[in-house]
């Protein structure tokens, strides 16, 4: 077992014993907990980069890292497991809370007790669920996560908050409940949670059980998908992430994707195409719930009128985008998705921290928020000037205005978000969109002559990914023209540096995919290769072996 | 002994999804205790049933589940039971900020036609 191996458990250590040291600071000492916090986060992100640069380095498309935490082997102890996916992830999680972090520290962090230290546990929650390879202790990953995330929907306080808030924990502790009996009926037919072993076993399950394994493994599939935010699951996820405060929606970003994570690897290691007759076990159901998803939410967004409506309705556009990719169970679709993953999680978490700033330089025509979702939007009225007015004031000839740095700033990222998320070229959101839809036409690769008509699901995923991208595109245009292009005057918002970088770094970071595409693609066809050919995961876990007991210790636990 | 457990399970997993969808807060809470009750009674029994076997092993009785009973699930109990009763502690205080935010204890935070 190398040193690398003893870096796996290092992002949940890391931020577990960081929560304990801000514990034990206490309400004061603020800035000096700010300042752990930070360096915390910045060693995370640091570790995973490593973890990632390790897993692509030692070999081909399949290289595991396995870490057995309790030192037993695998089908009995916990085991955690980095492969290329848990990579990804952990590197995304930590951009988007490095991020996340700064911004908070401008303002957020001062306005309720323990923000530093709960955000530290969801980080370890969130980490923790990347890597284990058990059921039972992802459970525990996943209400570690999900505990931390209940306070710090709250944070800020305030009716809109607390009301969501009751909402999204009565469903997450729904979820939980059924994430247990999913996991106790697997149980009680394999006789085994981890999920390497699982695998192993699901083939050679008798066919009279198969009907409860069935049953157990769609339970399951329920909590995960009520968290990814399939539609008709998905109620409680617009009002709680649009209520929560800036820096935690951004952070929630990611939320969503740990349920599909979840999915992914769980469907592609329990039901791969190895597994019998269980192969495929529920395809059907992620393509079209997914494309249901979309449906719905590429509606609603044109209806939203608050930016942090539509950042939340997005992400429900790229769940189900994202859902319905993966239910084809085709490599080069869920490389593609996974690219479109990366690239839609940065903008969106953008998005949540730009539409602070933006509302909060607007507050004249502001809509409460429990309004928004009982109105339509009204019609740009204000935008055609009386008949007869002089555009230009005072009869002067217009020089031209200065913009300020501020609205120039907020007015580019805006439209870089925009384009992100809509899909649009010239950046990455446009590549991630244009792999999967030909993935879809073209299911063996461009260069193999095609032998089969096109499925009919197929072509309706390509006609939702196009047409979602033109209501996002009306429903971002209207509220840009509604923030930015209104002619009355307005002062120019103040901006902290704290604010602006974290934005910057995000878009900056979409901006380099799309120059970098091709490297990150590679990674992500590697991804779904081994995700879909779990042989390799399988025999790292079972090889695993632990570590022997040192000779003297061994002789002191004698009598 | 299986019936009365299955009876028992699925009267609490009844009561708790009914009171779940009632619209007070505390109906709510009660709702979630109970189908965590149905729920850990239902890990447990997925580990299947016994009187009077010990999860432990003994020395001179051969080490198969005929002789002892399943202990991961009961592990797994204890797990969920903890989790559980933080989680309904913590709704708890939500409910309670919930009721001095609102005046009221609507799972909406108003009531109808408000």
């Amino acid at each position: 077992m190398s040193l690398m191996n003893q870096l796996i458990v290092a992002p949940i250590l890391l931020p577990v014993l960081t929560a304990a040291l801000m514990l034990w600071l206490g309400e004061k000492h603020r800035p000096l907990k700010a300042r752990i916090n930070l360096f915390s986060t910045g060693l995370g992100l640091a570790i995973a980069i490593t973890l990632m640069m390790w897993v692509q380095k030692t070999g081909t498309t399949g290289s595991i890292g396995v870490y057995l935490p309790g030192n037993w082997e695998a089908p009995f102890g916990i085991v955690l497991v980095v492969d290329h996916l848990s990579a990804l992830m952990l590197v995304l999680t930590g951009i988007v809370a490095f991020c996340a972090l700064l911004f908070a520290l401008a303002r957020w962090d001062r306005a309720g007790a323990s923000f530093h230290a709960l955000f530290q546990i969801q980080l370890m929650g969130l980490y923790g669920a990347f890597l284990t390879a058990d059921l039972f202790n992802l459970f525990v990953f996943f209400e570690v996560l999900l505990a931390a995330s209940y306070g710090l929907m709250l944070h800020g306080s305030g009716r809109a908050r607390v009301s969501a808030g009751l909402h999204y924990i009565t469903i997450n502790l729904l979820a939980s409940s059924l994430f247990l009996i999913g996991a106790a009926l697997i149980y009680g037919v394999t006789g085994t949670l981890n999920l390497a072993d699982l695998a192993v076993k699901i083939p050679q399950v008798p066919d009279g059980d198969l009907g409860l394994l069935h049953a157990g493994a769609a339970i399951l599939a329920v909590a995960f998908l009520a968290k990814a935010g399939m539609w008709p699951l998905n109620f409680w996820l617009v009002p709680a992430y649009s209520a929560a405060s800036a820096p935690v929606a951004a952070l929630f970003a990611i939320m969503t994707k740990v349920g599909f994570y979840t999915l992914l690897r769980l469907w592609t290691l329990l039901f791969s195409g190895q597994a019998g007759a269980s192969a495929f076990f529920g395809g059907d159901w992620l393509i079209w719930g997914g494309m249901a998803t979309v449906t719905v939410a590429a509606i609603s967004v044109v209806a939203a009128q608050r930016l942090e409506r539509m950042a939340s309705l997005s992400i429900l556009v790229s769940a189900g985008i994202l859902l319905s990719a993966v239910g084809f169970a085709q490599p080069s679709l869920t490389a593609g998705a996974l690219f479109y993953l990366v690239s839609s999680t940065l903008a969106l978490s953008a998005l949540f921290l730009l539409a602070e700033l933006i509302e909060r330089s607007r507050s004249a025509n502001d809509i409460a928020l429990d309004e928004d979702a009982d109105q339509l939007p009204k019609a740009l009225e204000s935008l055609h000037p009386v008949p007869g007015t002089n555009l230009d004031d005072e009869q002067k000839a217009v020089v031209g205005h200065v913009i300020p740095w501020t609205m120039a700033f907020l007015g580019l990222s805006f439209i870089a978000c925009a384009l992100l998320i809509i899909g649009m070229p010239p950046l990455s959101g446009f590549l991630g969109k244009l792999t999967l839809i030909s993935a879809l036409l073209n299911p063996l690769g461009l260069d193999v002559a095609k032998d089969e008509a096109i499925r009919a699901d197929s072509w309706t995923l390509v006609a939702l990914l196009i047409i979602s991208g033109l209501t996002s595109l009306f429903a971002f245009v209207r509220v840009g023209i509604k923030r930015f292009w209104t002619p009355q005057e307005h002062a120019a918002p103040m901006l902290r540096l704290n604010e602006c970088l974290p934005i910057a770094l995000l878009v900056g970071c979409a901006i380099v995919l799309t120059f970098k595409a091709q490297a990150l693609l590679h990674y992500t066809q590697d991804t779904a290769q081994a995700l879909h050919d779990p042989q390799q995961y399988v025999l790292s876990v079972m090889a695993a072996r632990p570590i022997p007991v040192p000779a003297s210790a061994a002789a002191q636990v004698q009598p | 002994m299986e019936e009365v457990i299955a009876i028992a399970i699925g009267v609490l997993a009844a009561s708790g999804v009914w009171l779940i969808l009632r619209p007070r807060t505390f109906q709510v809470v009660m709702g979630l205790c109970l189908l965590s009750y149905g729920v850990n009674l239902f890990i447990f029994s997925m580990g299947s049933l016994f009187i009077g076997k010990e999860p432990i092993i003994k020395d001179g009785v051969p080490q198969d589940l005929l002789n002892y009973t399943d202990p991961l699930p009961q592990a797994l109990v204890l797990t969920a039971i903890v989790i559980s009763f933080a989680m309904t502690a913590l709704f708890l205080v939500v409910l309670l900020a919930s009721r001095g935010l609102t005046g009221n204890d609507h799972v909406d935070g108003r009531e109808l036609g408000e």
